[in-house]
């Protein structure tokens, strides 16, 4: 167990052979150089310590079917974002980009999409896939994306999503991942803003047994804002970790992070926010949230802020609680005649819909609801 | 009788504040307790409800004849008890209408009336909300959060017509608001009072009791009862405060 790379070193170099088409060259040379990345790095362990919490050991225990890629055209933009992928994060990153699933999404300068873009990455049972989405929203434009992952087996999803918001451009990213729970889930948000743009991105986690979500955010042009949100939702043995990365590189930009989570049996969470705010970043003004409510006295949450700010003219604020629903709620809810079983339950599910609450699009939001309900076995 | 409170005595953290209260209510009254800050008023109102944090060191509650405090805080709500927080509670998250309708479903559930689904309640709750002239856009709102004194005041008595409790115990549901809310809360209370139910109105000020007439105005001073009379006692109270009634009790 200990040497998980010896063993599948082979086992990958073999399915790997096969993701090269012969039909792109530059395609087929960055997958390369993603595999020898992933040759060098192995599978990330508790040793590294930015997976310190998470033992993804047990996944790689058994052997999971890569599948080919499906060919694609690559234009030119494309290419040069996906060269821009930090494949060298992880070994599990940089599989992703050797084995990558390509499908690259444009939205045309000056357009707003009225409908959601539905993209699902759901996994099949004892399928290691790894989807890698690429989407230019071009300058002006403004759409929503909505990202599931509803597998209903033991899969294993190793995903990519790079998002390039253009100049004045808007992009909402609703992120729903309800995988069985015999699931893994890998995924990696990478989104880059242009000037005056806004990225609204909202991560909902409640599947998977082991699940990840690495979301890096970085301002390449003043005048960007975005909002980084989430909720993960554990019971049983599962195992959620958000590893977030708001990167101001430039001035006058605001970054907004919430994230929440309710941990019920003996779940474990995870939340490490990252905010660098870069020398000449003045003007930044960069706010980080993690609440998390523990249901059960086994339930466990490690939170971790992490600000790193080399310049004075900014404003960034930061904060984590842990802690158990509130007497004083309770007792009210109680008083109005809920049996104190349902009125748990309606705590949770306000403190859940904090963060469902913002979600624009009826439909999810609806069936999110529906599932926070199902997860704490209530009807409402 | 609806309510008798037998030689109380009750506290909190092992220091004991009700020393010994007795308090009688019948179907049809309405009662007010005044009585200085610290006397124990809403003391006397959460153990009523069921507080946890209380602990009842001896004496005796029986509501409609049965042991109160042998009953859970939702038993009592669902059986008629509502007591309208001196300081209500922000529920984030969780919508008016949506915590109202499960309140008032389950208390159908135990009294064997007809559940109500949302759109059947949001008409109940519309006939309600006049009552007490609140604004449907309270509805959707989350419970209480970011409400004003006086709107959370107001949510309070609305709660009340939508689950008409046979006991209602206010605490200070007067302070707080205008002059003009004032006067519509109270005249809501008094639609809702009827010769089923009782009252019992914790107040400081005398005003709310030009509105709401009290059969009997109980004065609570160090965690007893120290004086009783009809409604001028509390006008009396109103001029003098409260030291002569403190003193005479000694
Ligand atoms: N947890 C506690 N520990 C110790 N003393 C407490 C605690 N909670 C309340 N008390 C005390 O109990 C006494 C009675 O409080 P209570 O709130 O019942 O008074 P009240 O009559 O309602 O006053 P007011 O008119 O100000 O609302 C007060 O002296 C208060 O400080
Ligand atoms: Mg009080």
């Amino acid at each position: 167990m200990m040497n998980t790379k010896a063993v599948l070193d082979p086992y990958f170099a073999e399915s790997f052979r096969a993701t090269l088409s012969g039909a792109n060259s530059e395609l087929d040379a960055l997958r390369e150089s993603a595999f020898r990345t992933f040759e060098s790095l192995g599978l990330p362990s508790p040793r590294n310590e930015e997976w310190k919490y998470t033992d993804i050991s047990s996944i790689f225990r058994s052997e999971w079917r890569m599948l080919k890629p499906a060919a694609t055209e690559i234009g030119v933009d494309a290419m040069s974002i996906l060269k821009r992928f930090k494949a060298d994060r992880n070994g599990l990153a940089a599989l992703n980009l050797a084995f990558a699933d390509i499908k690259v999404m444009t939205i045309p300068a000056d357009t707003r999409l009225a409908e959601p873009i539905e993209i699902d990455l759901s996994a099949a049972e004892d399928e290691m896939s790894a989807p890698h989405v690429i989407v230019i929203a071009e300058p002006g434009s403004s759409s929503t994306i909505v990202e599931t992952y509803r597998s209903s087996g033991r899969g294993l999803t190793n995903s990519a999503m790079q998002i390039v918001v253009g100049d004045n451009a808007s992009v909402t990213h609703y992120r729903v991942q309800n995988d069985d729970t015999a699931a893994f889930s890998y995924g990696i948000t990478e989104a880059t803003l242009g000037r005056d743009s806004r990225y609204d991105a909202t991560s909902i986690e409640l599947g998977c047994s082991i699940s990840r979500h690495d979301i890096d955010v970085r301002f390449t042009a003043e005048g960007g804002e975005a909002w980084v949100d989430g909720l993960y939702m554990l019971s049983g043995s599962q195992h959620h970790d958000t590893h977030s990365c708001i990167d101001h590189a430039v001035p006058n930009c605001i970054s907004h992070q919430r994230y929440k989570g309710v941990l019920d049996g003996r779940s474990r969470g995870v939340f490490n926010g990252k905010v660098f705010v870069r020398e000449n970043a003045h003007g930044t003004d960069a706010q980080q949230q993690n609440k998390n409510l523990l249901l059960s006295n086994e339930a466990r949450v490690d939170t971790k802020p992490q600000l790193e700010i080399f310049n004075d003219d900014v404003k960034c604020s930061h904060g984590a609680t842990v802690g158990q629903l509130e007497d004083e709620e309770l007792f009210y809810l109680l008083t109005r005649g809920l049996p104190e079983p349902l009125a748990r339950n309606l705590l949770t599910y306000g403190f859940a819909e904090e963060i469902i609450n913002k979600i624009g699009v009826g439909s999810i939001k609806g069936e999110l609801d529906a599932m926070v309900l199902n997860r704490l076995g209530t009807a409402i | 009788m609806l309510l008798e409170v037998r030689n109380l005595h009750a506290g909190i953290d092992g220091k004991e504040i009700l020393k010994g209260l007795n308090l009688q209510v019948n179907k049809g009254e309405v009662h007010a307790i005044m009585g200085p800050n610290g006397s124990g008023k809403s003391t006397l109102s959460k153990v009523l409800a069921g507080h946890p944090a209380y602990e009842v060191m001896s004496g005796e509650v029986l509501y409609e004849g049965k042991d109160l405090l042998e009953m859970e805080p939702d038993e009592r709500a669902r059986d008629g008890v509502f007591m309208a927080f001196q300081y209500p509670v922000e529920v984030p998250g969780v919508s008016n209408s949506q915590f109202l309708r499960l309140a008032y479903n389950e208390k159908m559930k135990h009294v064997g009336g007809e559940e109500l689904d949302p759109l059947e309640f949001n008409d109940y709750l519309k006939e309600k909300a006049k009552i007490v002239e609140m604004d449907p856009q309270f509805f959707k709102r989350s419970v209480n959060e970011g409400f004003s004194g006086g709107e959370k005041k107001r949510n309070e008595i609305l709660q009340m017509a939508v689950l008409e409790p046979k006991l209602a115990i206010l605490d200070e549901t007067d302070s707080g608001l205008d002059i003009d809310a004032l006067r519509i809360v109270a005249e809501g209370v008094n639609k809702l009072r009827n010769e089923n139910n009782a009252i019992i109105l914790v107040t400081h000020y005398q005003r709310l009791l030009n509105y709401i007439k009290p059969d009997i105005v109980h004065v609570l001073a160090n965690g007893k009862i120290v004086k009783e009379g009809g409604k001028d006692l509390a006008l009396e109270l109103e001029e003098k405060g409260y030291d002569w009634v403190k003193a005479a009790s000694i």
